[in-house]
């Protein structure tokens, strides 16, 4: 069987609502860009689920690999003076 | 990758599963633990796509319009889920086309239920009410699965579904509340879909393989012959309620273990179905096959089409 | 029955969508993949809901307790007042593109001019009805012009349907004596004047896909008036056999 005339797959990304943003639903596949709009239109937002859609080829999208999460993101986790807790407030001032 | 290495990641890899941390594509995962998934995933998805056919059978025949709608949505749904599971399953690694081929070559199972034929509308309710019955008993407790794209699909899944069972108990209320021919229908319906319902909760423990494994990794949360109690007892009284009889005589209530105690289930005719005997094996193959490849020539249309497009666009740019 | 006219005008708009409806939940289950089973699945499902708004007017208007299922099961086959085009079978993947399409672009264009009825319930139907059908559209001609413009076998079975189907498209155009007084009304559609702009419309559609435009002048008719093709027998075999077999009975 000939693997390149599959249709390839494509990452989907709706808005629930505008003022949200947009959110990885699923994927699916579809021959171009435009089938997958109208796939996503009727595989993910059959339950108006959705008021926009982005869809993006899988290929297209770039990873970080889990072996370095290491070296990507154990380093902010000591950084405890990037959040407000870190400071000491007098007990009379209640917000800042 | 030494073999004192492997270990030492598989030790830390159980550990995080059992610190209820979820596993994601990218992450190192044992080989056991890919092919188990793929292949629970894929009979899960075959399952919903195969599970179309007895029901899409009634669509053109529905008894009214707003029954007709409420079939066709929830078939729809069940492309949908067969959808999810597919792409979930993806994520490891292999395609869709290749799953499909394990299906049409006979190589992957699917839910054997289906291959029982669906011959009156009564059956529609039936397949709702304990078809799905059961299938939500196993789907819920997979919502929390080790897996993480399957733990997603699971929840779209199960929100998704619970509109189906009641779909399909709310017509074999209207049959059994009907005139007696209704009633006859639905009564009939029951009596073919219960012993294949309970079934459908697979072997008994003693005969299950994978289970221990399968409850490390959350694959699995009870045992087979846990959850049929748990159907069974949700079930008669769903039954009683609306007048049907469960077609079990020794089906009696147990005051100290407070569950039903329940005949004997035939095991002989569900390895019959499952090895490919069942009534309507051959017919959903065929018919599964004959859409794949009757679709063959659409499906490189659009591709032919999309290429010609890009080509086109690029022309265009110079 | 008061108004008689206004009765078989309604019949006559949703009996399209009824048999359309129907043929294309015959697909579900075996399209030629995941998606586009869905996507004919949300179509049907889109017509079906129209038939019901339209029938349950319909059986306001009978103004006796008639209900959308005896209106849609329990008429006798010359009866149904859909075109010829609408009840063409699922031949392969192409016949039924083909028939959705010269059917939408036909549909729209009724809805957008029904939206301007003097008639409120239909009004409102068509308002609610043609953002479902602008989607039909988009759907179906993006699939003409896929397989128009996608290999040589697709070109080919799509251009055999389209051939064998627009000898049903001239009948989208007749009037029937009911459209004729409910046009005279300002309730119905003149749908002799939406027969340039729909070829216009198909032919630079067809065009675009690398097909055809079908010479041939000889033009079917005979469904508005209950002369059907010998497809619409079988169809209504399947779709009135529960309410045949088990009369007055709830489901």
């Amino acid at each position: 069987m000939s693997d390149k005339k599959n249709w390839p797959l494509w990452e989907i990304f709706v808005r629930s609502k505008n003022g949200l943003e947009h959110r990885h639903f699923g994927s699916l596949h579809a021959a171009d860009a435009e089938m997958a709009l109208e796939n996503a239109r009727d595989v993910y937002t059959r339950r108006n689920e959705g008021v926009s859609i982005w869809v993006v080829e899988s290929k297209h999208i770039t990873a970080s690999n889990p072996e370095h999460n290491g070296e990507l993101f154990e380093p902010a986790q000591d950084k405890v003076y990037r959040h407000p807790t870190f400071y000491d407030l007098p007990d009379e001032i209640k917000h800042m | 990758m030494s073999e004192e290495q492997i270990k030492n990641l598989e030790d830390q890899f159980e550990a995080r599963i059992a610190r209820d941390e979820k596993i994601e594509p990218k992450d190192w995962m044992p080989d056991k633990y890919r092919k188990t998934h793929i292949r629970q995933m894929s009979q899960h998805a075959h399952s919903e796509v195969v599970g179309m056919l007895p029901e899409g059978n009634w669509i053109t025949r529905a008894p009214s319009l707003r029954r007709k709608v409420a079939l066709l949505a929830k078939i729809q749904d069940e492309a949908g889920h067969g959808l999810y599971l597919y792409s979930a399953t993806e994520t490891l690694g292999v395609s869709r086309n290749e799953l499909y081929d394990q299906l049409h070559s006979g190589k992957a199972k699917y839910s054997s239920i289906f291959n029982y034929p669906t011959i009156t509308w009564a059956d529609m309710g039936a397949i709702g009410w304990l078809v799905d019955g059961a299938a939500i008993i196993n789907q819920v407790p997979l919502c929390n699965t080790s897996y993480g794209p399957y733990a997603r699909a699971m929840i779209r899944v199960c929100k998704e579904e619970s509109f189906h069972q009641r779909q399909g108990y709310e017509i074999m209320m209207k049959l059994a509340n009907g005139t007696p021919e209704q009633k006859d229908m639905a009564q009939d319906a029951l009596n073919r879909w219960w012993w294949p319902s309970l079934m459908m909760l697979g072997p008994t423990d003693d005969k299950s393989v994978h289970t221990a494994q399968s409850m490390k990794w959350k694959l699995k949360r009870k045992s087979n012959d846990d959850l049929r109690q748990q159907f069974i007892d949700q079930t008669v009284p769903q039954a009683e309620l609306i007048g049907l009889t469960i077609p079990d005589a020794d089906l009696k209530w147990n005051e100290d273990r407070k569950s039903y105690d329940f005949g004997e289930i035939d095991w002989d005719e569900f390895w019959q179905v499952v090895k490919g005997h069942g009534p309507m094996n051959k017919e959903r193959m065929k018919a599964r096959v004959g859409a794949w490849e009757e679709g063959e020539w659409v499906r490189d249309a659009a591709m032919a089409h999309a290429k010609k497009k890009q080509e086109r666009k690029q022309k265009q740019v110079v | 029955m008061k108004n008689e006219n206004l009765y078989n005008y309604i019949l006559g708009i949703a009996d399209n969508s009824l048999v359309l409806g129907q043929r294309m939940g015959e697909l579900c289950g075996h399209g030629p993949s995941l998606e586009t089973d869905i996507a004919c699945t949300n179509i049907s499902l889109d017509l079906f809901g129209q038939v019901r708004s339209y029938f349950q007017y319909a059986g306001k208007i009978a103004g006796d307790d008639r209900t959308e299922d005896d209106i849609a099961m329990l008429r006798k086959e010359r009866e149904y007042r859909n075109v010829l085009l609408v009840e063409q079978p699922n031949t392969n993947f192409a016949y039924s593109i083909g028939r959705q399409f010269l059917f939408d672009v036909y549909h729209l264009a009724f809805l957008s001019e029904l939206q301007k009825s003097k008639d409120l319930t239909l009004c409102a139907i068509a308002n609610k009805c043609i953002k479902e059908v602008s989607y039909h559209v988009r759907f179906s001609s993006d699939w003409v012009k896929r397989l128009g413009d996608g290999t040589e076998e697709s070109s080919r079975k799509m251009q055999e349907a389209i051939n064998d189907l627009w000898t049903y498209t001239d009948e989208l155009f007749h009037q029937t004596e009911a459209d004729k007084v409910m046009v005279s009304e300002g309730i119905g559609v003149d749908v002799t004047k939406l027969k340039e702009n729909y070829y216009k419309q198909v032919s630079y559609l067809l065009d675009e896909a690398d097909l055809q435009v079908p010479e041939s002048k000889w033009f079917q008719k005979g469904g508005k008036e209950g002369i059907h093709t010998e497809h619409l027998g079988f169809l209504l075999s399947d779709l009135q056999y529960m309410q045949r077999t088990y009369p007055n009975m709830e489901w």
